[in-house]
Protein backbone atom coordinates (compact mmCIF):
# COMPACT_ATOMS: atom_id res chain seq x y z
CA UNK A 1 0.00 0.00 0.00
CA UNK A 2 1.14 3.25 -0.59
CA UNK A 3 -0.73 5.64 1.66
CA UNK A 4 -0.71 5.30 5.40
CA UNK A 5 -3.30 6.63 6.30
CA UNK A 6 -6.84 9.21 4.21
CA UNK A 7 -4.90 12.11 4.93
CA UNK A 8 -1.38 10.87 4.05
CA UNK A 9 -3.34 10.45 0.45
CA UNK A 10 -4.49 13.82 0.16
CA UNK A 11 -1.16 15.67 1.15
CA UNK A 12 0.20 13.83 -1.95
CA UNK A 13 3.26 13.89 -0.48
CA UNK A 14 3.16 17.67 -0.28
CA UNK A 15 1.63 18.14 -3.67
CA UNK A 16 -1.88 17.55 -2.64
CA UNK A 17 -2.76 21.30 -4.08
CA UNK A 18 -1.17 20.24 -7.57
CA UNK A 19 -2.83 16.78 -7.83
CA UNK A 20 -6.29 17.51 -6.33
CA UNK A 21 -5.72 21.23 -8.76
CA UNK A 22 -5.06 19.23 -11.90
CA UNK A 23 -7.67 16.62 -10.83
CA UNK A 24 -10.46 18.67 -9.41
CA UNK A 25 -10.77 20.95 -12.88
CA UNK A 26 -10.43 17.50 -14.82
CA UNK A 27 -13.53 15.69 -13.27
CA UNK A 28 -15.37 18.99 -12.85
CA UNK A 29 -15.56 19.50 -16.66
CA UNK A 30 -16.02 16.25 -17.28
CA UNK A 31 -18.96 15.99 -15.59
CA UNK A 32 -20.43 18.98 -16.82
CA UNK A 33 -19.73 18.88 -20.44
CA UNK A 34 -22.04 15.61 -20.98
CA UNK A 35 -24.47 17.50 -19.00
CA UNK A 36 -24.38 20.85 -21.60
CA UNK A 37 -24.24 18.27 -24.57
CA UNK A 38 -27.49 16.16 -23.17
CA UNK A 39 -28.90 19.81 -22.35
CA UNK A 40 -28.33 21.24 -26.06
CA UNK A 41 -29.53 17.73 -27.19
CA UNK A 42 -32.78 18.75 -25.56
CA UNK A 43 -33.23 22.08 -27.01
CA UNK A 44 -32.90 20.35 -29.94
CA UNK A 45 -35.44 18.37 -29.60
CA UNK A 46 -37.62 20.67 -27.98
CA UNK A 47 -36.97 23.11 -31.22
CA UNK A 48 -38.35 20.24 -33.41
CA UNK A 49 -41.42 19.53 -31.17
CA UNK A 50 -42.30 23.36 -31.23
CA UNK A 51 -42.16 23.58 -34.87
CA UNK A 52 -44.74 20.81 -35.34
CA UNK A 53 -46.97 22.30 -32.83
CA UNK A 54 -46.81 25.53 -34.87
CA UNK A 55 -47.53 23.59 -38.21
CA UNK A 56 -50.14 21.91 -36.41
CA UNK B 1 -21.75 -1.99 -57.72
CA UNK B 2 -25.12 -3.23 -55.39
CA UNK B 3 -23.29 -2.88 -52.41
CA UNK B 4 -21.78 0.28 -52.56
CA UNK B 5 -24.52 2.11 -51.01
CA UNK B 6 -24.02 0.29 -47.72
CA UNK B 7 -20.16 1.68 -47.32
CA UNK B 8 -21.96 5.22 -46.91
CA UNK B 9 -25.18 4.09 -44.72
CA UNK B 10 -23.45 5.62 -42.07
CA UNK B 11 -22.87 8.93 -43.62
CA UNK B 12 -26.88 9.49 -43.71
CA UNK B 13 -27.48 11.66 -40.47
CA UNK B 14 -30.71 9.83 -40.31
CA UNK B 15 -28.45 6.35 -39.54
CA UNK B 16 -25.46 8.16 -37.67
CA UNK B 17 -28.11 9.52 -35.34
CA UNK B 18 -29.45 6.36 -34.31
CA UNK B 19 -26.20 4.58 -34.16
CA UNK B 20 -24.97 7.61 -31.73
CA UNK B 21 -27.72 7.27 -29.59
CA UNK B 22 -27.38 3.35 -29.17
CA UNK B 23 -23.99 3.76 -28.31
CA UNK B 24 -24.05 6.62 -26.51
CA UNK B 25 -24.49 5.02 -22.93
CA UNK B 26 -22.24 2.33 -23.35
CA UNK B 27 -19.21 4.52 -24.15
CA UNK B 28 -20.39 6.50 -21.04
CA UNK B 29 -19.90 3.23 -19.20
CA UNK B 30 -16.57 2.17 -20.94
CA UNK B 31 -14.96 5.34 -19.87
CA UNK B 32 -16.35 5.45 -16.13
CA UNK B 33 -14.75 1.92 -15.35
CA UNK B 34 -11.95 2.81 -17.55
CA UNK B 35 -11.01 5.63 -15.56
CA UNK B 36 -11.95 4.35 -11.95
CA UNK B 37 -9.56 1.12 -13.09
CA UNK B 38 -6.96 3.92 -14.25
CA UNK B 39 -7.20 5.80 -10.81
CA UNK B 40 -7.04 3.09 -8.83
CA UNK B 41 -3.83 1.34 -10.11
CA UNK B 42 -2.69 5.03 -10.68
CA UNK B 43 -3.24 6.41 -7.20
CA UNK B 44 -3.26 2.91 -4.83
CA UNK B 45 -0.50 0.15 -6.67
CA UNK B 46 1.93 2.92 -8.39
CA UNK B 47 4.88 3.82 -6.34
CA UNK B 48 5.81 7.41 -5.38
CA UNK B 49 8.26 8.92 -8.30
CA UNK B 50 12.03 8.80 -6.79
CA UNK B 51 12.77 12.08 -7.99
CA UNK B 52 9.13 13.83 -8.46
CA UNK B 53 7.12 12.78 -5.15
CA UNK B 54 3.32 12.18 -5.79
CA UNK B 55 3.16 15.52 -8.43
CA UNK B 56 4.14 12.74 -11.33
CA UNK B 57 0.73 11.40 -10.85
CA UNK B 58 -0.85 14.09 -13.00
CA UNK B 59 0.79 12.47 -15.62
CA UNK B 60 -2.11 10.14 -15.48
CA UNK B 61 -4.37 12.64 -16.72
CA UNK B 62 -2.10 15.18 -18.86
CA UNK B 63 -0.55 13.13 -20.89
CA UNK B 64 -3.96 11.39 -22.13
CA UNK B 65 -5.96 14.81 -22.27
CA UNK B 66 -2.81 16.29 -24.20
CA UNK B 67 -2.85 12.85 -26.62
CA UNK B 68 -6.62 13.41 -27.25
CA UNK B 69 -5.78 17.53 -27.82
CA UNK B 70 -3.73 16.35 -31.01
CA UNK B 71 -6.02 13.40 -31.82
CA UNK B 72 -9.43 15.10 -32.25
CA UNK B 73 -8.12 18.00 -34.21
CA UNK B 74 -6.81 15.89 -36.71
CA UNK B 75 -10.18 14.38 -36.58
CA UNK B 76 -11.67 17.54 -36.90
CA UNK B 77 -9.84 19.02 -39.71
CA UNK B 78 -10.21 15.18 -41.41
CA UNK B 79 -13.67 15.40 -41.06
CA UNK B 80 -14.04 19.23 -42.21
CA UNK B 81 -11.63 18.94 -45.03
CA UNK B 82 -14.06 15.84 -46.12
CA UNK B 83 -17.04 17.36 -45.52
CA UNK B 84 -15.95 20.31 -47.66
CA UNK B 85 -14.41 17.99 -50.32
CA UNK B 86 -17.32 15.35 -51.04
CA UNK B 87 -20.05 18.01 -50.13
CA UNK B 88 -20.76 15.27 -47.43
CA UNK B 89 -22.95 17.29 -44.71
CA UNK B 90 -22.59 14.71 -41.70
CA UNK B 91 -18.73 15.01 -42.18
CA UNK B 92 -19.16 18.39 -41.64
CA UNK B 93 -21.37 18.43 -38.70
CA UNK B 94 -18.95 16.11 -36.83
CA UNK B 95 -16.10 18.44 -37.38
CA UNK B 96 -18.44 21.12 -35.15
CA UNK B 97 -19.30 18.79 -32.58
CA UNK B 98 -15.46 17.61 -32.03
CA UNK B 99 -14.12 21.39 -31.70
CA UNK B 100 -15.33 22.20 -28.43
CA UNK B 101 -14.44 18.36 -26.91
CA UNK B 102 -10.88 18.94 -28.43
CA UNK B 103 -10.65 22.82 -26.98
CA UNK B 104 -11.93 21.54 -23.54
CA UNK B 105 -8.85 18.82 -23.82
CA UNK B 106 -6.23 21.26 -24.95
CA UNK B 107 -7.08 23.82 -22.06
CA UNK B 108 -6.84 20.54 -19.59
CA UNK B 109 -3.56 19.93 -21.21
CA UNK B 110 -2.65 23.19 -20.83
CA UNK B 111 -4.19 23.59 -16.63
CA UNK B 112 -2.53 20.03 -15.68
CA UNK B 113 0.83 20.74 -17.20
CA UNK B 114 0.73 24.22 -15.68
CA UNK B 115 -0.34 22.32 -11.87
CA UNK B 116 2.30 20.12 -12.72
CA UNK B 117 5.49 22.55 -14.14
CA UNK B 118 4.96 24.64 -10.99
CA UNK B 119 6.31 22.15 -8.63
CA UNK B 120 8.96 20.51 -11.20
CA UNK B 121 10.15 23.48 -12.89
CA UNK B 122 9.25 26.34 -10.27
CA UNK B 123 6.86 28.54 -12.68
CA UNK B 124 3.14 27.24 -13.96
CA UNK B 125 4.11 28.94 -17.50
CA UNK B 126 7.16 29.10 -19.43
CA UNK B 127 7.27 29.97 -23.09
CA UNK B 128 8.30 27.28 -24.15
CA UNK B 129 8.56 25.63 -27.58
CA UNK B 130 5.81 22.98 -26.37
CA UNK B 131 3.22 24.92 -24.31
CA UNK B 132 3.47 27.79 -26.61
CA UNK B 133 2.14 25.48 -29.89
CA UNK B 134 0.08 23.84 -27.34
CA UNK B 135 -1.70 27.07 -26.67
CA UNK B 136 -1.65 28.14 -30.36
CA UNK B 137 -3.74 24.64 -30.52
CA UNK B 138 -6.42 26.12 -28.14
CA UNK B 139 -6.61 29.14 -30.42
CA UNK B 140 -7.06 27.15 -33.10
CA UNK B 141 -9.71 25.70 -31.68
CA UNK B 142 -11.40 28.81 -30.66
CA UNK B 143 -11.14 30.31 -33.50
CA UNK B 144 -12.46 27.52 -35.94
CA UNK B 145 -15.93 27.43 -33.35
CA UNK B 146 -15.93 31.51 -33.67
CA UNK B 147 -15.53 30.98 -37.70
CA UNK B 148 -18.41 28.88 -38.20
CA UNK B 149 -20.78 30.51 -35.56
CA UNK B 150 -20.10 33.99 -37.88
CA UNK B 151 -21.44 32.87 -40.88
CA UNK B 152 -25.22 32.41 -41.21
CA UNK B 153 -25.01 30.21 -44.47
CA UNK B 154 -24.46 27.03 -42.57
CA UNK B 155 -22.65 25.32 -45.65
CA UNK B 156 -20.39 28.61 -46.58
CA UNK B 157 -19.10 28.49 -42.16
CA UNK B 158 -18.75 24.84 -42.67
CA UNK B 159 -16.38 25.56 -46.28
CA UNK B 160 -14.61 28.57 -43.68
CA UNK B 161 -13.95 26.37 -40.80
CA UNK B 162 -12.60 23.35 -43.50
CA UNK B 163 -10.30 25.84 -44.53
CA UNK B 164 -8.75 27.36 -41.02
CA UNK B 165 -9.18 23.59 -39.86
CA UNK B 166 -6.76 22.59 -42.62
CA UNK B 167 -4.03 24.89 -42.52
CA UNK B 168 -3.87 24.97 -38.96
CA UNK B 169 -3.54 20.92 -38.51
CA UNK B 170 0.63 22.11 -39.61
CA UNK B 171 0.61 22.66 -35.50
CA UNK B 172 -0.04 19.33 -34.81
CA UNK B 173 3.51 17.80 -35.68
CA UNK B 174 4.92 20.87 -34.58
CA UNK B 175 3.59 20.52 -31.00
CA UNK B 176 4.13 16.68 -31.21
CA UNK B 177 8.21 16.92 -32.54
CA UNK B 178 8.44 19.85 -30.45
CA UNK B 179 10.71 18.06 -27.83
CA UNK B 180 12.85 16.73 -30.40
CA UNK B 181 13.35 19.82 -32.46
CA UNK B 182 13.93 22.32 -29.94
CA UNK B 183 15.59 22.47 -26.53
CA UNK B 184 12.79 22.46 -24.38
CA UNK B 185 12.07 22.64 -20.72
CA UNK B 186 9.35 20.38 -21.21
CA UNK B 187 10.48 16.42 -21.06
CA UNK B 188 11.13 14.36 -24.04
CA UNK B 189 8.17 11.50 -24.73
CA UNK B 190 7.10 9.38 -22.49
CA UNK B 191 6.40 6.61 -24.86
CA UNK B 192 8.42 5.79 -27.59
CA UNK B 193 7.70 3.43 -30.65
CA UNK B 194 11.34 2.82 -30.78
CA UNK B 195 12.59 2.45 -27.15
CA UNK B 196 11.03 0.92 -23.72
CA UNK B 197 8.95 3.21 -21.81
CA UNK B 198 11.12 4.80 -19.07
CA UNK B 199 8.84 4.43 -16.43
CA UNK B 200 6.92 1.95 -13.90
CA UNK B 201 4.94 -0.67 -15.64
CA UNK B 202 2.12 0.52 -13.80
CA UNK B 203 2.45 3.69 -14.17
CA UNK B 204 3.05 3.01 -17.26
CA UNK B 205 -0.55 1.14 -17.31
CA UNK B 206 -2.59 3.60 -15.43
CA UNK B 207 -1.55 6.03 -18.29
CA UNK B 208 -2.66 3.61 -20.97
CA UNK B 209 -6.30 2.84 -18.85
CA UNK B 210 -6.57 6.41 -18.41
CA UNK B 211 -6.24 7.46 -22.85
CA UNK B 212 -9.12 4.40 -22.91
CA UNK B 213 -11.05 6.32 -20.81
CA UNK B 214 -10.35 9.69 -22.06
CA UNK B 215 -10.76 7.76 -25.78
CA UNK B 216 -14.51 6.33 -24.65
CA UNK B 217 -15.43 9.46 -23.16
CA UNK B 218 -14.78 11.79 -26.02
CA UNK B 219 -16.36 9.48 -28.02
CA UNK B 220 -19.83 9.34 -26.35
CA UNK B 221 -19.81 13.35 -26.00
CA UNK B 222 -19.12 14.17 -29.56
CA UNK B 223 -21.71 11.70 -30.19
CA UNK B 224 -24.36 13.53 -28.33
CA UNK B 225 -23.39 16.73 -29.56
CA UNK B 226 -23.22 15.58 -32.89
CA UNK B 227 -27.03 14.35 -32.11
CA UNK B 228 -27.88 17.91 -31.41
CA UNK B 229 -26.04 19.24 -34.46
CA UNK B 230 -27.74 16.79 -36.40
CA UNK B 231 -31.45 17.64 -35.35
CA UNK B 232 -30.41 21.51 -35.54
CA UNK B 233 -29.32 21.52 -39.07
CA UNK B 234 -31.87 18.49 -40.04
CA UNK B 235 -35.21 20.09 -38.23
CA UNK B 236 -37.46 20.34 -41.31
CA UNK B 237 -36.30 16.68 -42.63
CA UNK B 238 -39.41 13.87 -42.21
CA UNK B 239 -37.18 11.82 -40.18
CA UNK B 240 -36.48 14.57 -37.63
CA UNK B 241 -40.55 15.30 -37.68
CA UNK B 242 -40.71 11.36 -37.10
CA UNK B 243 -38.63 11.57 -34.28
CA UNK B 244 -40.40 14.20 -32.61
CA UNK B 245 -44.11 12.89 -33.28
CA UNK B 246 -42.77 9.71 -31.33
CA UNK B 247 -42.14 11.81 -28.58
Amino acid sequence: MVWNSASDFFAMGGYGLYVWGSYGVTAAWMLLEPLLAARRHGAALQAVADMEDEQG
Amino acid sequence: MKKLPRLFTFAAPKTFYRLATVTGPWLYAIAAAFAIWGLYVGFFVAPTDATQGDSYRIIFIHVPAAWMSMVLYMAMAGWAAFGWAANARLASMMARAIAPTGAAFTFLALWTGAFWGKPTWGAWWVWDARLTSELILLFLYLGFMALVEAIDDVRRADHAGALLAIVGAVNVPIIYFSVRWWNTLHQGSSISMTAAPKMAHTMLLSMLLMTVAFWAYAFAVVFMRARAVVLEREIGADWVQALAAKK
